[in-house]
């Protein structure tokens, strides 16, 4: 699914990520942790195609093709999905109305006719129920005044609706109460195949508790320094990371 | 010749067609010596300091086209709000077109200022309300020493007027360059309500400077809707001076709607005579290029117990240039005056310009007036969540800039005229997405 070869970026010239590999094969969740200013959030806006960022060195492979060129909007009409760590607002243009266009827009690259109004409706019921999002939330501006849990809710509501191959959650957890993230990770749970791939970015064991990783990562100084399995992530919560840092002395 | 004197020396030849003796004409020979006196606006006037029309003034324009000039429905149909049922008032070149035309004088009257200001059973409104309310400034003046036609609208009491009136005004650039100054007066009586939508097109690339004086006269319990769709071609400039009269319980609204032309220049003057009244002002401007759009807008609260709304939105493209100038008045005896002023402004490029003044002057100790006002760019953080969520980035900034505007969007009325300004909006903007947002 997602193959990442030697990558290195730059932001305003300071170097973030120095060489990091991934892979990550359909059906697999992968938890990347590490501590604060490791690139974790770098890492997921590159893979969405942020500009800010610039990419010196190495390739992103979707399914075997480099998408390092492509522009965001491409990237997600690939199947690229991030859920952002802070999801920004924008005032006037309501949740379903906005899903409504990104679901649109992404059938028009793939040169498909807009999707009925009674399917929408229908998905749109289907996914609100998955993630007990209530319908008046719906028609609210995105994200506008939305606590820091209905922002996340909203955020695997729109993952559920565009149904991609990648998913990359940024700190979702952070922000979330203990229902909110149950109501969350069951959501991704649920929208996990055989077929798509879910790339969790976390400070914390917590939600691993509820979305299970197959892989666990640890992201130190824009490399992967150490993988394992979930006890991994159990071990890091445990020990803190001063001790992967000590190992890589 | 400049134009001031050519406009001057044009005056016996105006006077040829129309009545001399009249009262009207008194009026009109009072406002040509105030405006011989005061000559065009300059830069120098506190009002004027941000808009120059010296370059609109230069040019040698036709001052009365003579020649009835016919145009095809089907050239101009694209120009009116055409889907629903209406009346309509449509000058060519500042003369009447009965073909175009749909007036009456069924309980209401929708009809010419021509024959308002010389048939006697008019003149009781006429003389009640022509020219009691437009200031005695430069181009109003103007305009009033050569007011002869125009739209003529009388609602009387209790009449609710289904159909909206339409008052086109359109330019066929025959000559090299036309200057019209229509006239209009709009009298609507108590617990009467009307809808206008206005609008002023050139059929050509040529030169064009309408200046425009429209009275206004809300009555006690009355609701007035007055639409200006401002889409005009890149030649062709505007004066709008609108005068407003409120009285008691009376709740009017303009929405400005500036998106062509050359310079557009709007003078837009509310006076509440009276209480517990609403004045609504609302305009959207998204202009490129050159263009230059001044909203100068004016609330003179009078009364006690009344409110006011203003919500202006502008969106700047390239090196075209903005004026907010928006005046609220709060006289003493004005107490719990709710007055509000917003002026959201969006720059899309490092040379556009927008020139914002708020002024209150407020002179009652109990009353809330607040005003907000904002000069940004779009939020690139918000088009890359767009972008990621598959919206290409052109799709991207213009479901921005909709829903940035969509404040004033959302307070149209009539449902023809919302869709056809998001029509006009997504084709602006290169999107064939009309979001309903």
């Amino acid at each position: 699914m997602l193959k990442i070869n030697n990558l290195h970026a730059s932001i305003e010239e300071k170097s973030i990520l120095k060489g990091l590999n991934i892979e990550v094969k359909a059906g697999e969740v992968h938890a990347i942790m590490g501590p604060n200013g490791a690139g974790k959030s770098t890492l997921a806006n590159i893979i969405a195609g942020k500009e800010d960022y610039e990419v010196t060195d190495g390739t992103i492979e979707l399914n075997g093709e480099d998408i390092s060129e492509l522009a965001p909007e491409e990237r997600a009409h690939n199947g690229v999905f991030l859920s952002f760590q802070y999801p920004v607002e924008i005032p006037g243009v309501s949740v379903t109305n906005f899903i409504k266009t990104a679901i649109n827009e992404t059938r028009k690259a793939k040169g498909l006719e807009d999707m009925p109004a009674k399917d929408m409706l229908k998905m749109i019921r289907e996914k609100s129920e998955l993630l007990e999002i209530d319908r008046k939330f719906l028609s609210r501006s995105l994200n506008e005044g939305f606590s820091g849990g209905e922002k996340k809710r909203n955020e695997i509501f729109q993952m559920a609706m565009l149904e991609p191959k990648l998913a990359i959650l940024d700190e979702t957890d952070s922000g979330l109460d203990i229902d909110a993230l149950r109501i969350v990770a069951n959501g991704v749970n649920k929208l996990k195949s055989k077929d798509n791939a879910v790339i969790v970015i976390t400070h914390y064991q917590r939600l691993l508790d509820y979305i299970v990783p197959d892989f666990v990562h640890v992201l130190h100084d824009g490399k992967i320094v150490k993988s394992g399995d979930a006890s991994l992530a159990l071990e890091l919560e445990a020990k803190g990371y001063d001790w992967i840092k000590k190992e890589l002395v | 010749m400049e134009l001031k004197e050519k406009i001057l020396s044009s005056y016996v030849a105006f006077e040829n067609g129309i009545d001399i003796n009249s009262d009207i004409h008194e009026i009109r020979t009072e406002a040509l010596e105030n405006f011989e006196k005061l000559g065009f606006p300059t830069k120098k006037l506190e009002a004027w300091k941000y808009t120059s029309l010296n370059s609109v003034f230069k040019n040698d324009y036709s001052i009365f086209p003579d020649k009835e000039v016919t145009v095809d429905l089907a050239d101009v149909k694209k120009y009116f709000i055409h889907d629903i049922d209406t009346y309509k008032v449509v000058f060519i070149d500042g003369k009447y077109s009965s073909f175009l035309s749909e007036t009456t004088h069924d309980a209401i009257d929708v009809c010419l200022m021509s024959a308002a200001l010389t048939k006697s059973k008019y003149s009781p409104v006429v003389e009640n309300y022509f020219n009691k309310i437009a200031k005695q400034d430069n181009l109003t003046s103007l305009n009033t020493a050569f007011a002869n036609e125009g739209a003529y609208i009388h609602i009387p009491r209790n009449v609710e007027v289904e159909k909206p009136i339409q008052i086109i005004n359109f330019t066929t650039g025959s000559e090299a360059a036309t200057m019209v100054q229509p006239r209009n007066l709009i009298v609507v009586e108590e617990n009467a309500h009307v809808q206008i939508i206005e609008r002023n097109q050139s059929l050509t690339d040529n030169a064009v400077l309408s200046n425009i004086v429209t009275e206004v006269f809300a009555a006690k319990n009355s609701t007035v809707d007055i639409y200006k769709i401002q889409n005009d071609n890149i030649n062709a400039s505007l004066v709008d001076n609108s005068y407003i009269e409120q009285k008691t319980n009376s709740v009017v609204s303009v929405h400005t709607f500036s998106f062509g032309g050359n310079i557009t220049r709007n003078n837009l003057n509310f006076y509440q005579r009276g209480e517990h009244m609403d004045s609504i002002l609302k305009g959207i401007t998204i202009i490129e290029g050159k263009q230059h759009v001044d909203h100068h807008t004016l609330v003179h609260h009078i009364e006690p117990n009344c409110e006011s709304h203003q919500d202006y939105k502008g969106i700047f493209n390239d090196r075209s240039t903005g004026v907010f100038n928006g005046k609220v008045i709060v006289n003493k005896e004005a107490q719990k005056t709710n007055a509000y002023q917003q002026n959201n402004n969006v720059l899309i490029s490092d040379k556009a310009t927008i020139n914002a003044k708020p002024q209150l002057e407020i002179f009652a100790d109990d009353v809330k007036c607040s005003h907000g006002c904002t000069i940004g760019q779009l939020d690139d953080d918000a088009l890359f969540y767009m972008q990621q969520r598959g919206i290409p980035k052109k799709e991207g900034k213009a479901l921005l800039m909709f829903a940035f505007a969509n404040t004033v969007l959302e307070s149209v009325k009539i449902p023809e005229v919302k869709s056809r300004i998001t029509k006009i909006i997504a084709n602006k903007l290169g999107v064939d997405i009309g979001f309903d947002l």
